[in-house]
């Protein structure tokens, strides 16, 4: 299948399962009628259910998924890696980080949006940390260390948050947020994160060239003209955008990141550039569709996002790993 | 026409200096063999003259633009690094895209055909044998085009025909009008090959000059640690180590 045709069925798919998203709820109306009251108001609750609950969640089940899609395959190319994946740079560690703190501090109640913010504010400081950590030197080796420090301090002072959380309640709390969801965002959230994941992926987008020279390796890449720090400052900066904005409205949803490249990376003949908005769009099917399911398998339940991302990520991955075996 | 020219280019480590001092010229239809014991400094020097490493001194690729270098000079560095199962006509398309040009270019095609990839251009690169993996290599920085061709050890792991292709192409390269250096170990290959020696020893540059005025037993004991033994025939010298000096 040509590269133009896989993007038209991912985008296809992508845009029948925001469809789908929005005619899924606990309300018993037909598609149909659901559908129409997204453009026509007719007094009864149904628009506002429609505009203000499912459409934003739609809306950042696209984009969030688009991110840790994007950034995965952004972050495997650069690392030249098939393992590695958006939380390695520690940016989404920290942005957790920053969500259960406000939550145990108490300050998640001071104002609407102050849960997403402090998470903001959390991915912020990492990606700030995560440079300063892996000095102006040109390795990746020093990046991977210092994502990984990072990541590992974020996940030790959110158990330190959780041991000494205040109450049963936001301890409670805190592990559900963790667990990552899209229920109850509202286009506050969308407002909030929208131009920080936009902004990261259009970033992500412009390393096509110098991922694909890359596949040489550092030293080939750079005698093809690639300028190796530039490109390691706008893709860690647009994975901290990206994800960073996508933690704090969504929570950690695990996994996209790393298993939507590898399952689109022979439809694309293995090629960086070409493997970029194929996971994009890629990441953003499969985040609605999870986002479907919680709400059809266990309706009434809250079943979290990123617990049935996991349970749907880790025999994928097994799956690639049981595949690749025999190969050297 | 001089394609690189070098002046006082040292590279500093701990403990010394794995370049010091070193100067040189390559000049267009030059294939000049770049040998030397293991850590005498041969790949540090090309990937210094390409600013590829931080070094003092002088060299005309170093401070170009990575996108101006690229017009330059092609470099080929040892590892033969395929990180993605991309096909070969892609991969070699790279060396055209390091260009900006597309992976229709002439240049892809020429550069396949050179390297007789025809029959392969189809397949991954990753499922290729490490011989026709290192032709592939080739072949990408064939489709770059540029004037000038630094190649770290082209030849380590091929087989003896493999071996002889390469340096033919490279050659070839060279009396066509482009500057090729390559480093090598096989000395007899490089006195076949080469227009021109360069020898290095401890960072430095000890003799530079024609293969056969190269190639003396003083010599080779002196920086190789080696006897041997040379032949005239009809396809050039035959050049066979024999043994060590020192025990």
């Amino acid at each position: 299948m040509s590269h133009g045709r896989i993007m038209l069925a991912l985008s296809a798919v992508v845009a029948l399962l925001f469809a789908g998203s929005l005619v899924t709820g606990v309300a018993d109306v037909s598609p149909w009628e659901s559908l129409r009251a997204l453009v026509i108001d007719d007094g009864t609750p149904l628009p506002l259910v429609m505009r203000e609950i499912r459409l934003p969640r739609a809306i950042l089940g696209v984009l969030v998924g688009a991110s840790l899609g994007l950034s995965g395959a952004a972050m495997q190319g650069l690392l030249r890696n098939p393992l590695a994946e958006p939380g390695l740079i520690g940016v989404s560690g920290m942005g957790a980080l920053g969500a259960v703190l406000s939550i145990q501090t108490g300050l998640v109640g001071a104002f609407a949006l102050a849960l997403p913010t402090a998470a903001l504010a959390g991915a912020c400081l990492g990606a700030v940390l995560v440079f300063f950590l892996a000095g102006r030197g040109s390795g990746t080796l020093p990046l991977i260390l210092a994502g990984v420090a990072l990541s590992s301090l974020a996940g030790a002072l959110t158990s330190l948050a959780l041991n000494l959380s205040p109450n049963p309640f936001a301890a409670s709390e805190i592990v559900f947020w963790m667990m990552g969801s899209l229920a109850d965002r509202s286009f506050e959230h969308v407002a909030m994160a929208a131009p920080l994941m936009l902004l990261g992926c259009a970033a992500l987008l412009t390393t096509g060239r110098s991922l694909e020279a890359l596949t040489l390796g550092e030293d080939a890449a750079a005698s093809m003209g690639v300028d190796l720090r530039r490109l390691r400052l706008v893709l860690v900066g647009g994975v901290a955008a990206a994800v960073g904005a996508a933690t704090a409205v969504a929570g950690a949803v695990g996994f996209v990141g790393l298993v939507v490249p590898h399952l689109l990376r022979g439809a694309v003949g293995g090629r960086p550039a070409r493997l970029l908005p194929a996971s994009a769009l890629g990441g953003a099917a499969l985040v609605l569709a999870a986002d479907i399911a919680v709400r059809l398998i266990l309706p009434g339940r809250d079943l979290k996002l990123g617990v049935l991302m996991a349970l749907i990520g880790a025999p994928v991955f097994l799956h690639l790993i049981w595949r690749m075996r025999g190969e050297p | 026409m001089t394609l690189l020219e070098v002046e006082n280019l040292t590279v500093s480590r701990k403990g010394g200096k794995a370049l010091d001092a070193v100067s040189l010229q390559i000049s267009a239809g030059e294939c000049i063999g770049l040998i030397g014991p293991n850590g005498a400094g041969k790949t540090t020097l090309m990937r210094a003259a390409l600013g590829l490493i931080p070094s003092a001194g002088h060299s005309t690729l170093a401070a170009l633009s990575p996108a101006a270098r690229a017009a330059r000079v092609a470099w080929l560095p040892q590892s033969r690094e395929i990180a993605w199962p991309v096909s070969v006509a892609h991969l070699v398309g790279l060396g055209a895209a390091a260009r900006g040009r597309g992976d229709d270019h002439p240049a892809v095609g020429a550069a396949v055909a050179r390297m007789g990839l025809g029959p392969l251009a189809h397949r991954r690169a990753t499922d290729l044998s490490g011989g026709e993996q290192a032709r592939v290599l080739i072949a990408r920085a064939l489709a770059q085009e540029a004037p000038l061709l630094l190649v770290d050890e082209p030849i380590a792991g091929l087989d003896p025909a493999q071996q002889i292709r390469t340096m033919r192409v490279l050659r070839a390269l060279a009396d066509e009008g482009r500057g090729v250096m390559v480093s090598l170990h096989d000395l007899g290959l490089a006195a076949r090959h080469c227009t021109r020696l360069v020898v290095m020893r401890g960072g430095r540059i000890v003799a530079d000059g024609r293969p056969d005025a190269i190639l003396q037993p003083a010599l080779l004991a002196e920086v190789f640690d080696i006897t041997a033994c040379t032949l005239a025939t009809e396809e050039g010298t035959i050049f066979q180590p024999l043994a060590t000096v020192a025990p």
